[in-house]
């Protein structure tokens, strides 16, 4: 352990790691081989989430402090942030990194104040300036950029956006130690409960997806979703919607893409009945490959999209599911 | 019960950013609104007043444009202002704002539950809702899309928040932080009464010193993020390749083999 390591906190589901966790460690590992020093994965959950240790290791970590305790079976902040304060006072890292997900943006600040240091949300690159990390995040919806440094303080919190760092190629020939370690909090010391969990349809993460096929004002209404989810079906994909669709009841406000729904960054964005207001653009102008399916040919969706067909969506997306069902069988 | 609502003020959704040679950034003639994510946290504010009884206080650290985000929120039925500034705060990043806030918060003394929107469009740290709760000692409960219960003498709070896997239900003691999401309900517009009452209201302002905040703590030394540079993404160039067939089988099959080639799917 040294100055120069980097800690990862890995998020989980049930024993399911997060993509962005993964990813997260991925860039620790780059920032660690420059810096010269070691990458920690902080696993902390419920019975059996040792299984995941050795997938860390396979990724990139050199060592994997893991707590199973039934205490951290469902994430709650208070704990999490209690193990990881404990971790790095004991380890004095340069830097923890931290998938931006829900769970993540709750974590990084509050363990920002527990630690009397910076969290820089959100960032999209990461770069080293000596031992300060340079970290790049957008700012007013995609409009601007901004370069954040934390320089005073120790160490330096950053939360990465999901699918904004390459998932690295698990090389299972990796060896690592891995290191039990005890919970801080009892039970009765933690104030939230969790009392239950509503899963959502579908079961796809917008911001994990590689490929999200949405929905906008052109479906017309709830049953109009149905081609577009066909279509998400047969890709395996998430599906997504506009605000217009969403304001207007069709579908619930966890699908919504855009500044005031999530920001996605999949392979491929597909975007069905959308006309692509700037809002709408800003939560998934970074996807690799935007596809339009649009009536109206003077739609700014097609100015941001690669592809784009002009016609109508009930008629195209149909039309495409079968297509891709006959070359993926 | 009393309740605060905190919020910021920020460029409009739709304002045209720009950065000059010197990195200052600029948002044009836009106008400067309430955070419209902070609406749906003066709403529910508004509901459970209504519900349950109490006091609404909104409260904003800023200069003088903050007014901009109290006016609206007073204008929306909240019934007390609070505004904390003095040129010790300018700089701060969420460290030092949480701090801030949080002492603002302790002052008034009697808060069972603090509101957040779930981020401010402008700088979208999303990180001001749990690092007050952090300084507070007290539990915080984000991205909350529906408060399934409340009970301000029982002093407990039964949220479902979201998750990327759907919606983790919690309960917890008050006083407690919710960050509200869209979705938790529909915010009112103002009423004709209650521009009338924003226009006419005093508006409280707390320094540093009023807040027992230690000057170290806030502004650029209380922070822990600087940010030296901001500038223009580069812009996509371009128009998309409208992909057409005879008949829309044809595109479809045509645009599949595109996507293919692609090696997105």
């Amino acid at each position: 352990m040294s100055k120069n390591d980097v800690f990862v906190w890995i998020e989980q589901f049930k024993g399911q790691p997060a993509p962005a966790s993964w990813e997260a460690v991925g860039a620790a590992r780059r920032l660690a081989d420059e810096l010269g020093g070691s990458v920690s994965a902080c696993i902390f959950g419920g019975p059996g989430v040792e299984a995941l240790a050795q997938e860390a290791i396979s990724c990139g970590a050199d060592a994997v402090l893991l707590v199973e305790d039934a205490t951290l079976a469902d994430f709650r902040v208070e704990p999490q942030v209690a193990l990881l304060a404990r971790a790095v006072r004991e380890a004095d890292p340069a830097a923890i990194l931290i998938g931006a997900t829900f769970r993540g943006r709750e974590l990084g600040p509050a363990l920002a104040v527990e630690l009397d240091t910076g969290c820089i949300a959100d960032c999209t690159a990461l770069a080293l300036e000596g031992e300060r990390l340079v970290a790049t995040r957008p700012i007013y919806a995609g409009k601007l950029l901004s370069k954040c440094i934390i320089p005073e303080r120790h160490p330096q919190i950053v939360t990465t956006r999901a699918r904004a760092f390459p998932k690295p190629e698990p090389d299972p020939a990796r060896t690592g130690e891995v290191v039990g370690v005890e919970p801080v909090l009892a039970e009765d010391a933690i104030a939230c409960k969790v009392t239950d969990f509503l899963a959502t349809e579908g079961g796809v993460s917008l911001a994990d997806a590689a490929i999200i096929v949405s929905g906008g004002r052109g479906v017309g209404g709830p049953e109009g979703f149905k081609p577009v989810r066909e279509l998400a079906q047969v890709l395996g994909a998430a599906l997504g919607a506009s605000r217009a669709a969403v304001d207007a009841d069709w579908i619930p406000y966890e699908h919504q893409v855009g500044q005031t729904g999530k920001t996605v960054s999949p392979d491929l964005y597909i975007a069905c009945g959308i006309s692509g207001a700037i809002q709408h653009q800003a939560g998934m102008r970074t996807s690799k490959v935007i596809v339009a399916i649009n009536k109206d040919p003077e739609a700014p969706i097609f100015k941001l999209a690669h592809y784009g067909v002009v016609g109508n969506l009930f008629k195209v997306v149909p039309a495409l599911t079968a297509a891709f069902k006959e070359k993926l069988g | 019960m009393h309740i605060v609502v905190c919020t910021k003020y920020t460029p409009d959704s739709e304002a045209k950013m720009s950065v000059d040679a010197s990195g200052d950034v600029s948002w044009g003639t836009s106008p400067l609104i309430i955070n419209p994510w902070d609406e749906y946290a003066v709403e529910e504010a508004l509901k459970l007043r209504d519900q349950h009884g109490g006091t609404v206080t909104v409260l904003s650290m800023g200069p003088e444009e903050a007014l901009e985000a109290l006016k609206h929120a007073i204008a929306m039925g909240c019934d007390e202002a609070v505004r904390v500034w003095d040129n010790g705060c300018a700089g701060s990043d969420t460290l030092a704002t949480s701090y801030v806030l949080a002492q603002a918060i302790q002052k008034m003394g009697d808060v069972d539950l603090t509101l957040f929107g779930k981020s401010a469009i402008d700088t979208q740290t999303w990180q001001v809702a749990p690092a007050v709760a952090q300084r507070l000692g007290i539990p915080a409960l984000t991205y909350v899309i529906k408060i399934a219960a409340i009970d301000p003498d029982g002093k407990s709070i039964t949220v479902e928040r979201l998750l990327e896997e759907g919606r983790q239900v919690v309960t917890a003691p008050l006083p407690a932080v919710v960050g509200t999401t869209k979705g938790i309900n529909e915010p009112r517009y103002t009423s004709f009464m209650g521009i009338r009452k924003a226009a006419k209201m005093d508006y409280p302002l707390w320094a540093l010193a009023d807040v027992e905040a230690e000057a170290d703590k806030a502004g650029e030394s209380g922070s822990g993020v600087r940010w030296p540079e901001v500038s223009m993404p580069p812009a996509r160039e371009g128009e998309a390749e409208i992909v057409q067939g005879e008949t829309v089988k044809e595109s479809a099959r045509l645009l599949v083999e595109k996507l293919l080639a692609e090696k997105v799917i």
